[in-house]
């Protein structure tokens, strides 16, 4: 029977999924109410030494009617006292032995400051230490968090101090913040953390009040710019996840972290090779309760396709991650739109002309079908723009903005038969030129309805060549 | 009484509207509240060359003015429906959108849930009135020329704004004492609220549209017209409503649907007897029906010669119909009133339709239905006086026109909306006066040139 138990650097897991140390693992009442609704593990909001946070603390990008496509913060670690965190940390262990806590930590760098709080730690009961490398605001300006992750010396030197004194699993999260990841992570790796995670938040402002022309968060009239997080970074988080576990010089147990909010999104992190993943946004926006159908949804998943445990799964598709170079030059696709799916929109027509390569037309009343398809390839063959020479868009809006209707009147204009609303017209289907498209996907991406148009594989009777590969046969 | 350009009117203040009256025609489209607008507005897939803006007679940039209604910009929202339609107001409350843009949108194919394009149009013209800004619009520099506008309904509306944005004085002429024609007097209450027509109508005043009320143009007041203006634009509508040519038709108690719609909607009529008897099965029809129920029938029928499936309300206002409690008599037709003073009741013969589909009448099947009050809606006439036909072509009694340009035979006069086209929607009449007031310009323009 499928099982979502798994083992991380050599911690036993209930499940996969883990709050990341944020706002919901402040303290331990959240963390164990948190584990009461189906959480694995929990990574304690940062210990170190006291903080003050200031107020506010949030803002969040909307986009299109939905709260929280992005989210940013300027919190810092946690303002508790040390001791308080660790005595709570003791009492969820004693009542919660099955379930994972991890202690974040982040202490001044100096080799006996951070001995004694891994020992505090420890001693309190967590399963694993994550070494905070990553905070991008506030505590970076003290010479912590990311100003450690962003200088790999330091990353591997600290990850070494904590390592002397370990006994659990080290945990290393990396930040985003710097231009290539696996250098950092590389250091952590040399310095002998036991696992990796990514990635901590994005430096961003995620708007302005147009009013007030203060930027959010708003703290007295000012902001500082915070770490955005949330459905907006997963694409980046999964980039970088992707990066650290194909590179061998990096690769270590890897919790993914970013934007993880379904079952959908888990999957993915750990089909790039992630063990565990971590969640903060989604709980903070619906609460813990989103657990229940990461964990449904992912069982299912996995019974469809035939997988027991996650580990049969993680990093199937970290092979199918190439340089570009090393893609193959002579497969190719093109649009293929549906008819009989079509409603009509002719948003892919749009899309194709302003935001692509003018192979969508609205001809099909006016003999675009009978246009011979010659097999050319777009991408070797070019023409000048419009070799056909359709009408553009705004020559299709003009003549519908020129016509002259009326309001129909039932039974004298419609035959009885009504407005048929029904059926898409013909002259409202678009149509592909082919010999023109470059099998962007772009159309079938904009079409708002599912599978009306695919790509479909065009034989090109060439044998697969990378650019690579052809560089080389030039070379030779 | 005329309305100079320079002072300020406020036809809207005229309207009298009892809270009773208010109340018995509460709106049938409510207002979109403003998160739920920007909701709606989100759903919208911003189609290109969208079918709503083709199946909309004034062509409005549907999807242009529903993302500025998304993005917060109601201002430029409101501007892009003006644009294409000067009485977006009106017609976002009036327009029978499940036939134009609502029927035309694409979500039917998607998720049969279409954008709820008219009560987003309102959304985007309410926030505009809300505002007290005036039109998004100023005058042309005046070109010295003068249009006459025989009519105060929708289609002279519609021209003379078009006419005062390209600097041409518009002078209307109404026999009525306010504007809009029937778009103040002749729309269901529920629908559009007289008040909300002069509203509109207040800020073409601004835009420099005079007014005449109270004037019948006359054989000789014409001839002064054509005299003394550049061009004529006649926006005179339909006549009246037909009568049955029956006895008893002139008693106490039988009225027509155009008199009652505009009494009760101007305030003179308050109230109606128990039992009402509609005449007719057309959209008018169904609007006075409905209005005698909101007036406190018991009982009301509609009586129509045929079938359901041949009347010509739409569909959804048969439906409307029947929820409202109004009852139907089909194949009935009307052979004479019933009472001495007052009309008590209708002599009905069934009817039965025959091969050709013409109707017979049912010999000795003849029946009564009790009615204190009696309401014509069987169409109204067309002009077949001798006054137009003068002056211009018509074609079974309507306007001939060059559609593009709204010009009639007669090259100095041009027409449009119902005296056209037999009697259709408000937005039609707007997009024939909007054309007619381009191609009054144009030919002005031509005539300058030519001299």
């Amino acid at each position: 029977m499928a099982t979502l138990e798994t083992t991380f650097a050599g911690i036993k897991c209930l499940n996969p999924f883990w709050l990341a140390s944020a706002p919901p693992t402040n303290c331990g009442e959240q963390i164990m109410r948190a584990f009461d609704a189906g959480w694995g593990g929990a990574v304690w909001k940062t210990i170190g030494a006291q903080v003050t946070n200031v107020s506010s603390r949030y803002s969040s990008v909307d986009w299109n009617g939905q709260r929280m496509m992005g989210f940013n913060n300027i919190e810092l670690i946690s303002d508790r006292p040390p001791e308080v965190n660790l005595r709570e940390m003791s009492e969820v262990k004693r009542r919660y032995p099955k379930h994972v806590v991890i202690a974040s930590l982040m202490v001044e760098s100096k080799r006996e400051v951070w001995h004694e709080m891994v020992q505090r730690a420890e001693d309190a009961g967590a399963d694993g230490l994550e070494l905070n490398f990553g905070c991008p605001h506030g505590m970076s300006e003290r010479g912590m968090g990311s100003a450690v992750g962003q200088v790999p010396e330091y990353c591997e030197q600290i990850t070494g101090w904590v390592k002397e004194k370990a006994r659990t699993p080290v945990i290393v999260k990396l930040t985003p913040n710097i231009a290539d990841i696996r250098i950092p992570a590389r250091a952590a790796k040399r310095g002998g953390a036991d696992a990796l995670s990514a990635i901590n938040t994005i430096n961003s402002i995620t708007g302005i009040d147009l009013e007030t022309l203060e930027p959010r968060p708003n703290v007295d009239g000012k902001s500082s710019h915070g770490g955005y997080c949330g459905p907006a970074v997963k694409p980046i988080a999964l980039s970088m996840v992707q990066q650290v576990m194909s590179d061998p010089l990096a690769a270590l147990p890897m919790s993914g972290i970013g934007g993880v909010a379904t079952w959908q999104d888990a999957a993915e992190f750990m089909l790039l090779g992630a063990g565990t993943v971590q969640v903060c946004t989604a709980a903070m926006h619906y609460g813990y309760r989103i657990v229940e159908d990461m964990g449904d949804g992912l069982l299912a998943w996995m019974r469809r396709k035939g997988y027991e445990r996650v580990d049969e799964f993680r990093g199937l598709s970290l092979p199918k991650m190439r340089e570009w170079k090393h893609l193959n030059l002579n497969f190719r696709v093109v649009a293929e739109i549906h008819a009989e799916k079509c409603i009509g929109c002719q948003l892919c027509y749009t899309a194709c002309w302003d935001g692509a390569h003018q192979c969508i037309h609205m001809d099909r009343m006016e003999g675009g079908m009978e246009q011979a398809v010659t097999g050319t390839d777009p991408r070797y063959v070019q023409h000048e723009a419009n070799p056909q020479g359709k009408p553009t868009p705004a020559m299709v809006f003009a003549a519908s903005m020129k016509t002259i209707v009326t309001t129909p009147i039932a039974k004298l204009d419609l035959d009885g038969e009504g407005l048929n609303s029904a059926v898409t017209p013909l002259q409202r289907i678009p149509r592909v030129d082919v010999d023109e498209c470059v099998g962007c996907n772009l159309c079938s991406l904009v079409c708002p309805v599912p599978e009306c148009i695919t790509m479909e594989r065009v034989e090109t009777g060439l044998r697969p060549e990378t650019w690579a590969e052809r560089a080389e046969s030039v070379k030779a | 009484m005329l309305v100079p350009m320079s002072e300020a009117t406020n036809f809207f203040s005229k309207a009298q509207r009892t809270a009773e009256v208010a109340a018995r025609f509460a709106e049938l489209h409510p207002a979109l509240e403003k998160t739920a607008a920007v909701t709606e507005a989100l759903r919208c897939l911003y189609c290109f060359d969208a079918p709503c803006m083709g199946a909309c007679p004034t062509h409005i940039d549907v999807p242009k003015f529903i993302k500025k209604i998304a993005s917060g910009n109601l201002e430029g929202s409101a501007r892009t429906i003006l644009e294409a339609n000067i009485l977006g107001a009106s017609c976002a409350r009036a327009c029978p959108v499940s036939v134009l843009c609502e029927g035309a949108c694409v979500m039917h194919r998607y998720n049969k849930q279409p954008i709820e394009i008219g009560r987003l149009q309102r959304f985007a013209m309410d926030a505009l009135h809300a505002s007290g800004d005036p039109l998004p619009f100023t005058p042309g520099n005046d070109t010295g020329k003068q249009v006459a506008l025989i009519g105060g309904g929708p289609a002279s509306l519609a021209c003379a704004a078009e006419l005062r944005r390209r600097g041409v004085r518009a002078e209307i002429f109404d026999t009525r004492p306010l504007p809009g024609g029937l778009n103040t007097y002749g729309i269901a209450e529920y629908k559009l609220p007289l008040a909300e027509s002069l509203r509109e109508i207040d800020m073409l005043a601004q835009l420099g549209v005079e007014f005449h009320f109270d004037t019948m143009v006359d054989a000789a007041k014409l001839a002064e017209l054509e005299a003394n203006y550049d061009a004529v634009f006649l926006g005179v509508g339909l006549g009246a409503i037909h009568r049955l040519g029956i006895a008893g038709e002139d008693l106490e108690g039988v009225t027509n649907a155009l008199d009652f719609i505009a009494g009760y909607k101007s305030g003179k009529v308050h109230e109606v007897p128990a039992r009402v008897a509609v005449i007719g099965a057309g959209n008018t029809a169904i609007d006075a029906a409905n209005a005698a129920v909101r007036l406190g029938a018991s009982e009301v029928y509609m009586v129509y010669r045929r079938g359901p499936e041949r009347m010509s309300a739409f569909a959804f206002e048969y439906e409307h119909a029947k929820q409202e409690g109004v009852k139907f008599l089909w194949h009935a037709e009307p052979v004479g009133f019933v009472g001495k003073r007052k009309v008590h009741g209708l002599e009905l013969a069934r009817l039965e339709g025959s091969a050709d589909s013409s109707l017979v009448e049912n010999q000795g099947e003849n029946f009564m239905l009790d009615a204190d009050l009696v309401v014509l809606a069987i169409g109204q006439a067309t002009h077949t006086d001798s006054l137009l036909g003068e002056k211009v072509q018509l074609d079974m009694g309507r306007i001939v026109i060059d559609r593009a340009t709204g010009q009639t035979s007669n090259a100095k006069y041009f027409a449009g909306g119902d005296c056209t086209n037999g009697g259709r929607e408000v937005v039609d009449a707007v997009a024939d006066g909007k054309r007619a007031g381009v191609g009054i310009v144009a030919w002005l323009e031509g005539q300058h040139g030519n001299a």
